[in-house]
This record gives C-alpha cells, structure tokens and sequence, in this order.
C-alpha cells in the first residue's frame, strides 16, 4: 500500500502543504485504487476521474499560491443523492439513472469551492430508503471487512469507500441513520449534525423533516474538517439555522490529555454520560453489547462520570419513524411523473397511465413499499390514527430527551444492534431490517446530533459506539469521541483488502 | 390490522404506482405486519399532545423578496423526456 494511500484528511493536507506529494498525485493514487478494487467493493455509482485531475489541478496551483484550506486537494466521494451540476445523480434509481443536476447542492458548491476533489457519486439504497444499500436499483456494496456482508446504508458507498482507502472522506445523508449506521459497520466515523446545521438545498428529499447531510471519516479530526467546511445558513434553504461559524477541531486539543473528561464539561466539571438502558434491545448480539460496554468503561476512565438514564419512549420510536419518514416521502417522491425529468413511460395517450406506469417502472420495490405505506399513513380515515398519532409520539420522544438532558450531557449508546450482516440475509423482510435502525432513529426524530466512532470488532466486523446529544451539542461530541479515539486505537484498524 | 387486497390496490390508486397481482400480494403482507408493529403506539396516551412536524422549533422564515436569476430553460430541459421548444410536454389532461 503506498503511504498515501488510507491516510487522513489532516495527514494528506499535512503533506500537501510541505509539497511531499501533489494533489494531483494523492487524487491519481486514489483512482488507481479505486480501478484496483472497485470490482469487489463497488462504492461508486460514478467516478469522475478526469474531472477529478482537473480539480487536483486547480487545487495545486491554489496550494502554490498560498490559498489553500485544510480541504484543499483532498480527493471525497459524495453520496449520489447530493446534487452535482454536470455531474449525473441518480439516487441509485432507475427513475434518475439519466438525470443531471442544473446546479450543484449547497454542500457540493461549498466544498468544491474550497478545493475537493470529487472523486465520484456514493451509491445508496434508492433514494436513501434502506439499511444495507441492497436497495440500489445498479447493485449492493460489499463491505471491505467482509466481502459477502453488506456495508450498512443508506450511505453505504461512503463508507465503504472509506473504509476501503477509495476515498479519504465522503458525504452522507442520515434521515434515520443513514450516516451512523453505514460508519459503525465499516469501522470509520460519522456524524448526523442538528437538524438545520447543514443545508439541505439540493440534497434529493426523502423525508424533509428528518434528512440531515454528514461527514463520514477516518477520524475525528477529520470529521470536524468536513462539518466546518458544510455548516452554515443557507438562505436556499428555510430551515437551515441561522448560527455564529466555529472552528470545530480548536477544541479538539484541550482533550488528547490525561483524564479529559473529567474537567471541561458543559457544567464546568467532569462530562456527565448517562447509558439509557432501553438501547440495549433484546436481540442485541453479545459482542456488540461488550464492546459498547467496554467503551464506556474507557470513556469513565477518561474522567466522565456515567449513570443510568430511562428513556421510557424508545420502544416508540421505530413506529414514529416509519410513519412519519414514509408519510414524507410519500408527499416529496410525487415529483416523479416522467414529466420534467427521469424515467418516462411513453406508451400510452392516457396520462394517467403514463403517470403510474413511469412511476412501477422507475421505482423499485422499497420505494413503492414505502410511498405506498405513507400514501395509507395518510389517506382519510387513517391520518389521525398513524399520522397524527406518530407526530404525538414525536413530541413525548423529544420531552424524553429534553429530560434526560438536564441531568446528562450526552448518551452513549450502541450504533447498530449488530455487526455487518450477511447480503441477502434481511433483504426479504421488511419488518426485521426496519428493526435495525432502532437505535439510530430516535435522534432523527428529536433532531439532535450523533456520532458514530468505532469501538471494538466482533467476530471479525467493526462495531460502533454512538454518542448523542442535545441541539448543537456538535463540540460536544466531537470533544468526547476525540478523547475516546486518543486513549484507543480502533479507528487505525484498517481491512485487509 | 391487516389490510385487504382492495385497501392495497386502493393506495397505489392514489399513489399512482401501478402494481402487478404479485406486487399487491407481496405489500398486502408485509403492509399488515408493518400496521401490526405500529400498533405498539396504541399504548401511548397522547391525549392533549401537540404534534411535532419539525424537531427544531422555527418560526415561520421570511426573506426579502429580491431578483435573482432563474435556471436557464435549455439547461433543465435537457433532463425532459419530451420536451418541445421551451415548453414540458404532458399527456392530454382533460378528455377530448
């Protein structure tokens, strides 16, 4: 493996800046790599290899001129339901298999401004709609640390590309872990911002209230690279908060010392972590449990002090989320009518029927589930018994977390119940992969932020610890993950791939 | 709860998906053992509960009402299926 291949962020900028390699060789290093190891892992829809040399180009005249930003040169995949201008985005649809965004998604347009290198498009389940990324309409993504497991989704492409030094970061979206999970079952890190940090406009809509864009990386420091460079106000798009710009990694220092926890909390005093047991699920695979577990042993080692926390309403959050993201999409996926653009079934005088046969034919079996279970959700006569009845639930979830963080200051939990499953194993049961989410969605549904950072294997298979907390509180778990990744070493692991 | 054959044919009516015989059985099931699962919110009293539709609390946004350039035609219409001069073409709408 050459050296600058799997390296980080802060390590390639480091040597991009002393001039020991070239954007433009660290990109071609990558697309080597990625011609090498495509055929096993398939993490990329498209890969934009001339245009990438051409953006490592720019980048290293803005090194030489002494304008460069810490992402400067760095070569990243982006989720394929980010809009790029010229670029096709597809959301691993048949229905978008064609389309090619007229402008680029305030993300893309932030980071290419500052000098990505886009490598190419992540592929995902269909527009975000899964667990596994078996959903996409071209073909599943193995996961590097086991070629016949699944990378976890929806951003599965990410972080395989990641995990598998295709990429040295990437963008996700997480609309119920869709960031979080994928990072925990490939061994890397990933962040779910506040609803609102980042703007949304041009991030293809899956559930409008739920969908957040984060950062998947090899480390922390690289995560709090990536979020300072996509959060911020964006008068393109009416939630996105209206917040003062930090520099996320300045904190980062104060907590590679001794005891880090145990001074500097939002109190003044030690972090104060509480573990809510309702997380622990049954079914539950024991290496999972001790590896969280042992974790938080580290994490009190450091200096936090843990507790038991009850977060009663979690055994309603799965239902809450599946009625209320399907109900969205439901709303947001009647776009498509083979009018304006994608898939278009032509055959037909009827606009009816061209309408419902450009939609069975452009979609695949997840999205009909799911536009279909939200069309019911809310359809009269059931709005108020599943729709109505979900956006209640909504609101005793977040007074549950509004609770709990007056005595804590973040929880640490387990990211996925289990490790990377087998492909084909739950592809055929809605209800069982739907369960796996369970302990991503309620962060979702609250729109608070989480971060997934790896803590430990389990027969073989990365597992992942999820730090979440109040609105804003993104200092906060980067300091904490932080700590944690200095006091441990699982983020160095790397496949044998 | 389960839902009938005709329920299933009924939503993809107004979801305007066509579905194959196979398809309305195949969601016919998987539908009921979802609407099964989601029963568990039965146990909740949400008596007086406002409901939550965004989880960070907004107030309505307004901005200043300013000319901005739109999209070129040419360039979104380069992704219609069918389009003609600078218009998208649809399907007749009302019957002749």
């Amino acid at each position: 493996m050459a050296a600058e291949e799997m390296t980080t962020i802060h390590e390639a900028a480091e040597k991009l800046a002393q001039r020991e390699i070239s954007s433009v060789e660290l990109t071609r290093a990558h697309l080597e790599r990625i011609d090498r190891l495509e055929d096993r892992i398939k993490s990329f829809i498209t890969v934009t290899p001339e245009l990438a040399l051409k953006q490592a180009e720019q980048a290293d005249q803005r090194i030489a001129a002494g304008e460069a930003g810490p992402l400067t040169g760095i070569p990243m995949q982006m989720k394929d339901v980010i809009s790029t201008k010229g670029v096709t985005t597809t959301c691993a649809s048949r229905m978008l298999e064609n389309y090619v965004p007229v402008y680029d998604a305030t993300v893309a347009e932030r980071l290419l401004s500052q000098g990505a290198v886009l490598l190419g498009k992540g592929n995902m389940d269909e527009y975000a709609m899964g667990s596994s990324c078996e959903n996409s309409a071209f073909f599943p993504t193995r996961n590097p640390w086991d070629l016949e497991r699944v990378p976890g989704g929806s951003s599965g492409g990410g972080a395989a590309a990641v995990a598998a030094g295709e990429a040295i970061y990437a963008l996700g979206s997480d609309t119920g872990g869709s960031v979080r999970q994928p990072a925990s079952l490939c061994g890397v890190v990933g962040l779910k911002p506040t609803y609102g940090m980042v703007s949304r406009y041009g991030l293809v809509a899956y559930a409008s209230s739920l969908d957040q864009i984060g950062p998947i990386t090899r480390d922390v420091t690289d995560c709090a690279l990536v979020l300072n460079a996509i959060v911020g106000h964006d008068p393109k798009d009416s939630t996105s908060l209206r917040q003062p710009a930090v520099d996320y990694t300045v904190a980062l220092a104060e907590y590679a010392t001794t005891s880090p926890l145990a001074k500097g909390g939002p109190q003044g005093g030690q972090f104060r972590l509480g573990v809510p047991e309702e997380y622990f699920v049954d079914g539950m695979q024991d290496g999972v449990r001790e590896s969280v577990q042992a974790a938080i042993k580290t994490l009190e080692g450091l200096g936090a002090s843990v507790e038991p926390v009850s977060l009663p309403t979690t055994r309603y959050a799965l239902a809450c989320y599946y009625i209320i993201a399907p109900s969205e999409c439901s709303a947001n996926l009647a776009r498509y009518d083979g009018v304006k653009y994608g898939f278009s079934y032509q055959d037909t005088d009827n606009m009816w029927e061209a309408m419902e046969r450009t939609r069975a034919g452009g979609f695949g079996p997840e999205v009909k589930r799911r536009v279909i279970l939200g069309a019911y959700a809310l359809s009269a006569g059931y709005y108020d018994a599943y729709y109505l009845k979900a956006q209640q639930a909504r609101t005793l979830i977040r007074r549950d977390f509004d609770r709990v963080f007056e005595q804590v200051d973040a929880l640490v939990t387990p990211t996925s119940p289990v490790v990377a499953f087998r492909l084909g194993e739950k592809i055929d049961d809605p209800v069982e992969m739907y369960l796996i989410d369970v302990c991503t969605v309620p962060a979702n549904i609250a729109g608070l932020p989480g971060i997934s950072v790896p803590c430990g294997f389990s027969e073989g298979l990365p597992v992942g610890m999820q730090i979440i907390g109040p609105h804003l509180s993104e200092q906060r778990l980067l300091n904490i993950a932080y700590a944690y990744e200095q006091a441990t070493q699982w983020h160095a692991e790397r496949p044998a791939i | 709860m389960s839902l009938e054959r005709a329920q299933v044919e009924q939503i993809a009516l107004l979801a305007r998906i066509s579905l194959t015989p196979e398809e309305v059985e195949l969601f016919q099931d998987q539908l009921s053992q979802l609407l099964e699962q989601f029963q568990v919110l039965s146990e909740l009293d949400t008596t007086g509960v406002p409901p939550t539709g965004h989880a960070v609390d907004l107030q309505a946004v307004m901005r200043d009402d300013d000319d901005e350039d739109s999209l070129d035609p040419e360039d979104v219409l380069r992704n219609a299926p069918n389009p003609e001069g600078e218009y998208f073409r649809v399907k007749a709408v009302l019957e002749e």
